[in-house]
């Protein structure tokens, strides 16, 4: 099974959007990564078959029929989770479980805490993973390698060959868990000095990783001159670019219709551009394959 | 007063909201907690005046002491060791320096040492102090990069905190500890659903909010019910303009080049002063 990755850097430069239209235009498992802020079921309306409880990070818990407040936990957590007057602060504790070791009288135990849910579910192009965390709850990037073991086990069991993976924003702990061992990686540029310097560094992360790199600029022509900056940027350092995608309302529009564009616009130059990046992206995918 | 700026969906706006109203205001400084991606200092242009890395402690073997009893696997929630027969391998990178093993460790075979995740730095623009991080890229873990930009807050200033996108641990470290969050959102479904895990979040942690809605014209009108049932205030709305847009793109805060722009941020700041009463 192969597997790519949709990503940005920047966050709102339109990963979403284009993860949904290549659902719509080709046999795949979808799975939504940004499981943070999952938007993606916002166009593709999945019907859940299947719900889990993801148990993520751990609580540390304290007994106060036992606790005397020595203070011992407070002095040797280095997340300032346990307050003056020894009460556990849920949203700086780590769940390390040092306090559990240090407590001389056993008062503080640590608790599974549920961090969120999976889901498996049937769209009308086809099967997706993805998951939600709960507001304030951490771990997300265990729970985004939950999402793809699921996506993994649909495509096997379904036969299909392909998995597209809707990434999270930035860099860091769920975007390297969306990312490490996928054939190939989109990032979705914006022509904007923002969208430019994070593009760099996602390009980093995915040469860090490995990872075949594709880039596509969103919304080209707000700034011509800055998608000219990115394509040659890619050419000195053989980044292959797959596409400009012209700014359009449109996509907004289909997004309140609650539908993906090639559908909401089959003819829109959008939808034809977005087709031509996917064209592309499988010709180059399936080169990739053929070499290995 | 400590005043952050997030927003659930990535793009929204936040930092051209935070630097805008930084630039509209007197006595900031200015901390860009978004150290996967910080944007920022792309405004601003800052002189740098200090670089520094910043470290985390992680766990090494002094071989000669280990016995390879495997303790410190066994505790460590975040799977950073792993007990071979012969060696004690360490993940530094999934390592949240707890001390955990350190403290485990009968041997007394585990030292701490330093591993480099990010660099910090400190500028200025003009009367403005900005201070960022940069997370090296492969590093998982945003959150002690933002902690240490974090402890350069200093009282009776003007703070504002720019938060890095999504609702999970990054986000909640740049926000605790705020008087105030502004949530910048635009008024599409994405925007909106983003929008409520956001403000829930920010419940939880009794933290007051108020909201600007970005590129306001644009999608429907549904986050204006949403804010109307909630009692969120609609702390102001910036319509979505070419001009702006290409503002932004080429780098320049759009109160520069539209003043009528600097009274709005100024005005917005006022008010966010008065709900929190400071």
């Amino acid at each position: 099974m192969k597997q790519l990755t949709v990503l940005s850097g920047k966050g709102g430069t339109g990963k979403t959007t284009i993860t949904a239209s290549f659902a719509a235009l080709a046999r795949m498992v979808v799975a939504d990564c940004d499981v943070d802020a999952p938007d993606l079921h916002m166009l593709l309306h999945p019907q859940i078959i299947e719900t889990k409880e993801f148990k993520g990070s751990k609580l540390a818990v304290i007994d106060e029929t036992k606790c005397t407040g020595c203070g011992l936990c407070r002095e040797k957590c280095r997340f300032d989770a346990i307050t003056e007057n020894i009460r556990v602060d849920p949203y700086a504790c780590e769940g390390c479980g040092v306090c559990t070791i240090v407590c001389p009288l056993n008062a503080i135990a640590l608790t599974e805490r549920i961090s969120g849910h999976t889901y498996i579910s049937k769209t009308k192009y086809g099967f997706m993973s993805h998951a939600l965390l709960s507001p304030s709850e951490s771990n997300s990037g265990k729970l985004v390698t939950l999402v793809r073991q699921n996506a993994k086990m649909l495509a096997e069991k379904e036969h299909i060959d392909l998995t597209v993976i809707d990434g999270p924003p930035g860099i860091g702990c769920p975007v390297i868990a969306s990312v490490t061992g996928v054939d190939a990686g989109l990032v979705v540029a914006e022509p904007t000095m923002s969208g430019i310097h994070d593009l760099k560094r996602a390009l980093q992360l995915l040469a860090h990783f490995d990872v075949l790199p594709f880039v596509c600029v969103n919304m080209y022509d707000i700034n011509k001159d800055n998608t000219e900056k990115i394509e040659s940027f890619c050419r000195e350092n053989s980044v292959e670019t797959v596409g400009n995608i012209p700014f359009s309302p449109e996509v907004s529009e289909a997004m309140v219709a609650g539908k993906t564009i090639i559908e909401y616009s089959p003819r829109s130059a959008v939808t034809k551009e977005i087709e031509v990046i996917w064209q592309k992206i499988s010709a180059l995918m399936s080169k990739k394959q053929s070499l290995k | 007063m400590i005043i952050s700026i997030a927003s659930g969906k990535g793009g929204t706006g936040k930092t051209s909201v935070a630097v805008n109203m930084a630039l509209s205001i007197e006595n900031v400084q200015f901390l860009d907690c978004d150290v996967e991606e910080p944007n920022a200092y792309l405004f601003l242009n800052p002189k740098t005046n200090e670089t520094r890395p910043v470290t985390v402690s992680v766990p090494f073997v002094n071989e000669k002491m280990c016995d390879h009893c495997g303790k410190c696997a066994d505790f460590c929630q975040y799977n950073a060791l792993f007990a071979g027969a012969e060696k004690i391998l360490v993940f530094p990178e999934l390592c949240h320096s707890c001390g955990g093993c350190l403290l485990i460790c009968p041997k007394k075979a585990m030292i701490e040492g330093k591993h480099k995740i990010g660099t910090l730095l400190r500028g200025s623009a003009g009367d403005l102090e900005l201070v960022y991080g940069e997370l090296e890229v492969g590093e998982p873990m945003a959150v002690p990069v933002i902690r240490e930009v974090k402890r350069h807050i200093k009282s009776g200033k003007n703070v504002i905190l720019d938060s890095p996108p999504g609702t999970s641990c990054p986000v909640i470290q740049t926000v605790c500890g705020s008087d105030f969050c502004v949530l910048v959102t635009e008024p599409t479904p994405f925007g909106l659903h983003d929008l409520k895990i956001i403000v829930q979040v920010l419940e939880n942690m009794k933290i007051p909010l108020g909201v600007i809605v970005n590129r306001a014209g644009i999608g429907d009108r549904k986050i204006y019910e949403y804010c109307k049932e909630k009692t969120i205030p609609i702390l102001l709305e910036i319509p979505y303009q070419r001009r702006i847009a290409e503002l932004y793109s080429r780098g320049i805060p759009f109160s520069l080049e539209m003043p009528e722009w600097k009274t709005r941020f100024q005005t917005l700041f006022n008010s966010v002063a008065e709900l929190v009463g400071k």
